[in-house]
């Protein structure tokens, strides 16, 4: 050990302890760059790990758009209203994919809200206190099953039961119905927008009614007490009491559902049946979706017009989960930094 | 004192909100019903087909053409390789990552951009990691390569061990890390040997999900370690996993092949809520 190393260690270990006196919860900022030099690496990787994540964003941002970039020079946004998509002809459109991502994922939320609701309610209010926890990791497990699981299971043994006993009953109630009949025309096989729909929903049941359950538990128990000591019902309480005042929360859960029903890949690619054509409004109908169309067709798309197109639909799909996503985290933030305020 | 219309009134209005108030809790508890039958379906399926087409050949044989004989055990290979891989490579990155919003600047600009960041890239689709990864490793070395799936691995790896390493090293009780700094240790021997020891196993837990998470990704893997018939242990290569293999398999009409697909099927769903399973015991125990 040089003189000179423990010269400069000594003064170093004073400051600490003073510092370490006038700590309260998280060490002061400037301790990362005075420290000796163990400490300085040390937090020139912690710092770096959290730029490199940074980085990552605009990382697959841009390398999306210069990738796609033949096609946005092409088709500009046109080409998110055009139908076309000739691989051998080589135009491309993508309203197809969009539009079936965006009719499954509505579908998926008018299933999953409600449900949510339900079993948010369900095990915040109506649960025995020993059930909570296991129905509350069953319901999480939904989360848990890889989507390839979904979307084989949907296809083998869904899909069928779904045509027998849904879409043909319908199918034979509604067809010659006006308006009605519109959306059940089409081969009733269990495959397509409405089959995903429902596949959809079942995936994000799981994330929407944990953020439900999760906001419903920080409505200040004074409040419910109050309202149920004025003799309100369990779902009067719930309905006028713990809504309103987590009304951000649970919107922003259920943005968060809506950002995973966009970017669900495997479960739509098997059920939606990968149909590249938009003539009718029928929900019996295979259709195809941004993420099926990439994981179907980008292994294969020869390089050029149509890969660029391919990652065009990408930015698009990552367009659009960003904007909602971000959404939902600020309602959500919201609600915390209300929190404080209103309780 | 109460005219007895106003009492009719009342009464008939008691029992209205006590009906509504019993269809509403009738339907929670259909909801919570709904849920539950869809695991349990799903999971009876898995297990029920899959145990038919599990065989001691699954395991030892290499995949089949259509209508041959085989086993998955080059697809299993190749994910558990994969999965390893990009544990080994992701955890640091997210565990030095997960450290820096908890112990250096929790408040500061980058912190909380970084957090922001990193909530939506929890989220965002792995399809599109899957398309990133394509462009900037696959394409510019005009190959498909097991390294490309891991590193689309890593990356979905990353935001979760970010998330829970956080969360876990903000549990950590400030005395500690007081008492640690009051006898002269420096910050980077205070976090690894005090905070990060004693968040311990709630780290290790956000590993366990990390792995189960991607054990199950498929989309990631698509366009970046595409698949491969044949045992590799090449990361410059193509590579077959479970989850690929399952969905080249599923889709197609051989009945041979939906076997086997439904024995990689419950293989996976087993190992996947198995992690997720050991690692809410690990965070029970603990508290």
């Amino acid at each position: 050990m040089s003189s000179t190393l423990a010269h400069r260690d000594a003064p170093a270990g004073r400051t600490e302890q003073k510092k370490a006196r006038a700590m309260t919860t998280s060490p002061s900022p400037k301790r990362a760059r005075s420290g000796p030099v163990a400490d300085r690496l040390f937090g020139f990787f912690a710092k770096g790990a959290a730029i490199f994540t940074l980085g990552l964003l605009l990382a697959i941002l841009t390398s999306l758009t210069i990738s796609a970039w033949p096609a946005i020079e092409k088709y500009g946004l046109g080409f998110l209203s055009s139908t076309a998509w000739d691989p051998v002809q080589e135009e491309f459109g993508g309203l197809v994919m969009i539009y079936g991502t965006l009719a499954t994922s509505v579908i998926a939320l008018l299933i999953a809200v409600p449900v949510s609701f339900g079993i948010a309610l369900f095990l915040t209010e109506l649960s025995p206190a020993w059930l909570k926890r296991p129905l509350g990791t069953a319901i999480e497990l939904l989360a848990a099953i890889p989507s390839i699981v979904y979307g084989m299971w949907g296809l083998l043994i869904f899909g069928p039961v779904l045509s027998e006993y849904v879409q043909q009953p319908l199918q034979a109630a509604l067809t010659g119905v006006p308006y009605l009949g519109a959306f059940v025309s089409g081969p009733p096989v269990g495959i397509g927008i409405l089959s995903a729909g429902i596949i959809l929903a079942i995936m994000i049941i799981p994330f929407i009614s944990a953020v439900m359950r999760d906001v419903f538990e920080v409505t200040p128990p004074m409040l419910k007490e109050s309202a149920y000591g004025l003799g309100a019902t369990t779902w009067e309480v719930v309905y006028k009491i713990v809504l309103p005042f987590t009304k951000t929360g649970v919107i922003g859960g259920i943005m968060l559902g809506l950002g995973r029903a966009i970017g669900e890949t495997m479960a739509v690619t098997f059920v939606i049946g990968n149909f590249n054509q938009l003539d009718s409004l029928s929900l019996f109908q295979a259709a195809n979706s941004i993420t099926s169309a990439l994981a179907n067709e980008f292994a294969e798309a020869g390089e050029g017009l149509h890969q660029a197109a391919l990652m065009y639909l990408g930015l698009v799909l990552f367009f659009i989960t960003f904007v909602i996503l971000s959404l939902s985290k600020l309602l959500l933030a919201q609600l915390r930094k209300g929190e404080g305020a209103k309780s | 004192m109460m005219s007895p219309e106003v009492r009719a009134a009342r009464a008939a209005m008691f029992a209205k909100r006590n009906v509504v108030n019993k269809i509403a809790t009738a339907l929670a508890m259909g909801a919570m019903a709904f849920g539950l039958f869809w695991l349990f379906w799903i999971l009876w399926e898995t297990i029920r087909q899959g145990i038919g087409g599990l065989t001691l050949a699954t395991l030892t044989q290499m995949t089949p053409g259509p209508n041959e004989d085989g086993g998955l055990a080059n697809a299993i290979y190749g994910s558990v390789l994969m999965v390893l891989l990009a544990t080994f490579v992701g955890t640091p990155i997210g565990v030095m990552a997960g450290i820096y919003l908890a112990e250096f600047e929790p408040k500061g600009w980058l912190a909380n951009v970084t957090r922001f960041v990193n909530d939506i890239l929890l989220s965002a689709p792995s399809i599109v990691i899957g398309l990133f990864v394509y462009a900037v490793v696959v394409h510019p070395l005009h190959s498909f390569s097991a390294m490309a799936g891991v590193m689309a691995l890593a990356l979905i790896v990353i935001p979760v061990v970010i998330r829970t390493t956080e969360n876990m090293l903000q549990l950590v009780p400030p005395g500690l890390r007081e008492a640690a700094y009051a006898l002269g240790a420096p910050k980077w021997k205070v976090i690894l040997s005090i905070t990060l020891k004693a968040a311990r196993t709630g780290v290790i837990t956000g590993i366990l999900l990390a792995v189960a998470r991607i054990s199950g990704e498929t989309a990631p893997l698509l366009f970046t370690a595409l698949s491969n018939q044949f045992w590799t242990s090449s990361l410059g290569q193509p590579m077959a996993s479970l989850p690929v293999t399952i969905f080249k398999f599923a889709m197609s009409p051989y009945e041979n092949w939906q076997k086997l697909a439904w024995a990689g099927v419950f293989l996976i769903t087993l190992a996947v809520l198995g992690l997720n399973i050991a690692a809410r015991v690990l965070t029970r125990s603990k508290t």
